[in-house]
């Protein structure tokens, strides 16, 4: 399967989801409402060959809300599509992407994990690399580093 | 004549009977802290202390006693980070601790040191904390470089612990980011004095007590 061009994969996503794609390092960047953040994963891998789930990961952009951003690559032809969302500012909760990738769910574990993003539909949604007990999500802006914690802290 | 069954004082440890971490700590704890053997020995070695001239062995006794603990002190081996690396080039051949006695053991049974060699994160931790549980005593550690001090350059991370003396009692601090094998052999070798005042009793020297 060959992979389609930047020029072509853009139009093609203007087309059916109406969204200008801006193009960035290696890729274009595709802003989406959150609702067709799966439809988009599911249209890339069919369509546009993405097939790689590279990563997923989230900014906080303090009072502007939460951007959660996932990379998919076509790796035989070098296309590398960045899909980012911007959630409403205090929402936490975005759809998930296991049903078209099982391996964005550790990923969405970890987004979970340090940003508190809930997403809707995973099968398995807990922490997966700090304890279980643990409060609060560390790279959220207004996490208090510092705070002392029992025990060792 | 009437033979009895031993009476078990302290439950058996089977592994298989450990759910996790937390039963395992709360064995530890419901385990008695002394010994009978030890109490034997302690009384006995007060009794001599206590008979005229009898100073003179016990004193002598310890000389030999902490002769033999610096003489052969089992580091084990328990890298953490970028420290381990200059830790293990400190026990191979071109700096050679071996001959200060100091062979690392992979084994926290035998082992009489444990040089805390990077980051201590809270995950961490308890681990850290089970395998100084589980070395016989007397027993030493050495902080090795500046995350195992103090935190070092992550000491405002979320999940660091700021210095190793928060989970375990530390004996010498090696500064360094990491430290040469140089600076520990130095700290070993310190380790080594402090080692050779370690009196009977456990006391261990402190900052403001005998060194």
């Amino acid at each position: 399967m060959t992979a389609p061009t930047a020029a072509t994969a853009a139009s093609q996503i203007q087309e059916r989801f109406g969204v200008n794609p801006a193009s960035d390092a290696g890729g274009l960047a595709v802003p989406l409402p959150a609702e067709r953040w799966p439809e988009f994963a599911r249209f890339a891998k069919d369509s546009l060959g993405c097939r790689y789930f590279n990563w997923l990961t989230a900014v906080d952009w303090k009072e502007q809300g939460i951007e959660v951003l996932a990379r998919l690559d076509n790796l035989d032809g070098g296309l590398a599509v960045t899909m980012r969302t911007r959630l409403q500012p205090g929402v936490t909760r975005c759809p998930t992407l296991t049903s078209v990738f099982r391996g964005a769910g550790w990923m969405e574990r970890e987004c979970f994990d340090m940003f508190g993003v809930v997403f809707e539909g995973h099968p398995d949604l807990r922490r997966i690399l700090l304890d279980q007990d643990w409060e609060g999500h560390p790279l959220r802006k207004d996490y208090a580093v510092d705070t002392p914690q029992a025990p060792y802290r | 004549m009437e033979v009895k069954p031993p009476v078990p004082q302290v439950p058996s440890p089977v592994w298989s009977e450990f759910k996790d971490l937390q039963e395992w700590e709360k064995y530890h704890q419901e385990r008695p802290t002394n010994d009978r053997t030890s109490e034997a020995l302690t009384s006995i070695a007060d009794a001599i202390h206590h008979m005229p001239g009898g100073w003179i062995v016990t004193t002598s006794t310890d000389k030999i006693f902490n002769w033999a603990r610096k003489s052969s002190i089992w580091p084990v081996t328990f890298g953490l980070a970028c420290c381990a690396i200059e830790m293990m080039a400190t026990f191979a051949s071109r700096f050679d601790v071996e001959r200060f006695g100091m062979v690392p053991w992979a084994s926290p049974r035998h082992s009489d040191l444990m040089i805390v060699s990077g980051t201590v994160t809270i995950k961490m931790a308890p681990m850290l904390k089970r395998i100084y549980d589980q070395m016989p005593d007397p027993k030493w550690v050495v902080s090795m470089g500046s995350c195992a001090n103090s935190g070092g350059p992550f000491r405002h991370g979320y999940h660091v612990v700021k210095g190793v003396d928060r989970v375990v009692p530390v004996d010498v601090y090696v500064p360094g980011c990491p430290p040469t094998p140089d600076s520990l052999m130095y700290g070993l070798l310190r380790l080594q004095e402090q080692v050779a005042h370690f009196i009977q009793t456990g006391e261990r020297p402190t900052a403001t007590g005998p060194a």
